[in-house]
């Protein structure tokens, strides 16, 4: 595969920035109660992602090292402002559903992390990549938890009636609890689980071994 | 008074930022390992978040609200889409000094905290105090206390979920959940336990 290719595939499974990196968590879980909001969220971080990488790549030779995190903060921040800004003129509903989440996304530790991590490091171009890739890891797993809560939830998809709901004459028992934070930790938790189940290298090894033999190495 | 312990109490317990709204995520599954240097980064969220929150507001109330130039004499000015970048400023000059203040009179606690006391600043949980505080309209008091309940309650769940992670590692987890994926089963359940307090009114 070649080098860019690689860099954006990635962060989607294999180096996912949520379940193995456990970056960026905080706004994975609070706008998922619902679809469109996740959806928005992801298309702003990523995007923040992929031009603030590119952004400081472009600088990184004439960063100062000592005060290189307030440069990187301050031209993150700047990004987030243009996309808040945005948001608040063409989506003004959603993004108040966001509340203050699409500030923070300027702490989101995927956003500082990469730059750290990568852009200081690499052009602009593989940068850019980067920053889109683990944007999109972010969103892969934003979306498979915000489907499954308003699905559950609230038997609607992008608010399109998919499992009729008791109330309304139907059939399907709304899970109220998946409209609640704790849902959101479990259902991260369960995915965590599933994915480790297939990539059995991303399993942890324990502080204290009960069984003599790790049971993935016995399988 | 009892309206301030009521907010008090409503930041720490019934709308905790790490279990209902989950901010500072990051840190709290990262940190909460070992209940000493939970402690520790406990008491300096508190600190930092107990700080932060009422001088953002003065920086919001006299500085970026619309109308807020007004003693300058520019009074049609609003800077309020400067308040991101001006916030999140505050906090890394704030969490600086307080670094440089533990690592000057307190060594021990500094090297407890290592490298987690300059992650205070991309702490979600302090810069999501601001911002409640900026669309909530609280005023100076009122931000004050919320800054502390806020970050009491935020150590207080850090503090809890490290003892319960203390006790786990002796126990049998199957494999792929071992580590981050029962940390995320636990928070649920303490989040669970958390929503108990919904409701509370003095």
């Amino acid at each position: 595969m070649s080098e860019p290719r690689r860099i954006l595939i990635d962060p989607l499974v294999d180096n996912n920035p949520v379940t193995l990196q456990v970056l960026g968590i905080c706004s994975a879980l609070a706008v998922t109660t619902s679809l469109l909001p996740a959806l928005l969220m992801c298309l702003a971080l990523t995007s923040v992602a992929a031009m603030s990488g590119a952004a400081i790549s472009s600088i990184r030779s004439r960063i100062p090292t000592n005060i290189r995190i307030i440069v990187q903060m301050t031209i993150i921040a700047s990004f987030v402002i243009v996309v808040d800004q945005l948001l608040k003129a063409f989506a003004f509903e959603t993004s108040k559903q966001l509340s203050v989440f699409v500030g923070l996304i300027i702490t989101n530790c995927i956003i500082l992390g990469r730059a750290e991590a990568f852009a200081m490091k690499n052009s602009v171009g593989l940068s850019f990549i980067d920053g889109l890739g683990n944007g999109l890891g972010y969103s892969a797993v934003l979306i498979i938890v915000a489907v499954t809560r308003e699905l559950f939830g609230a038997g609607t998809l992008l608010g399109y009636e998919i499992l009729p709901l008791t109330g309304d004459g139907g059939w399907y028992e709304a899970n109220g609890l998946m409209l609640l934070p704790p849902s959101a930790f479990f259902i991260i938790g369960l995915l965590i689980w599933a994915i480790r189940a297939l990539r059995p290298r991303q399993v942890e090894r324990p502080e204290y071994q009960i069984h003599e033999v790790h049971r993935t190495e016995v399988v | 008074m009892e309206a301030y312990v009521n907010l008090f109490i409503r930041a720490a317990f019934v709308e905790n930022l790490a279990l209902t709204f989950f901010l500072g995520m990051c840190t709290f599954l990262a940190i909460s390992k070992r209940i000493e240097t939970a402690i520790g980064l406990g008491i300096a969220v508190i600190a930092v978040q107990s700080i932060t929150v009422p001088v953002n507001y003065l920086i919001f109330r006299y500085l970026l609200k619309d109308g807020a130039l007004a003693w300058a004499g520019l009074a049609d000015v609003d800077l309020s889409f400067l308040g991101l970048v001006c916030y999140i400023g505050v906090i890394a000059a704030l969490v600086q000094i307080l670094e440089m203040t533990l690592d000057r009179f307190f060594p021990a606690l500094y090297n407890a905290l290592g490298i987690f006391l300059p992650l205070i600043t991309v702490n979600c949980a302090i810069l999501g105090g601001t911002l409640f505080m900026v669309e909530r309209q609280y005023d100076l008091a009122q931000s004050t206390v919320f800054g502390l309940g806020s970050g009491f309650g935020w150590a207080l769940a850090l503090v809890a979920l490290a003892g319960i992670r203390e006790k786990l590692r002796y126990s049998d987890v199957p494999d792929g959940l071992q580590g981050l994926g029962i940390t995320f089963i636990i928070v649920g359940l303490m989040s669970l336990g958390f929503m108990a307090f919904s409701g509370i009114q003095l």
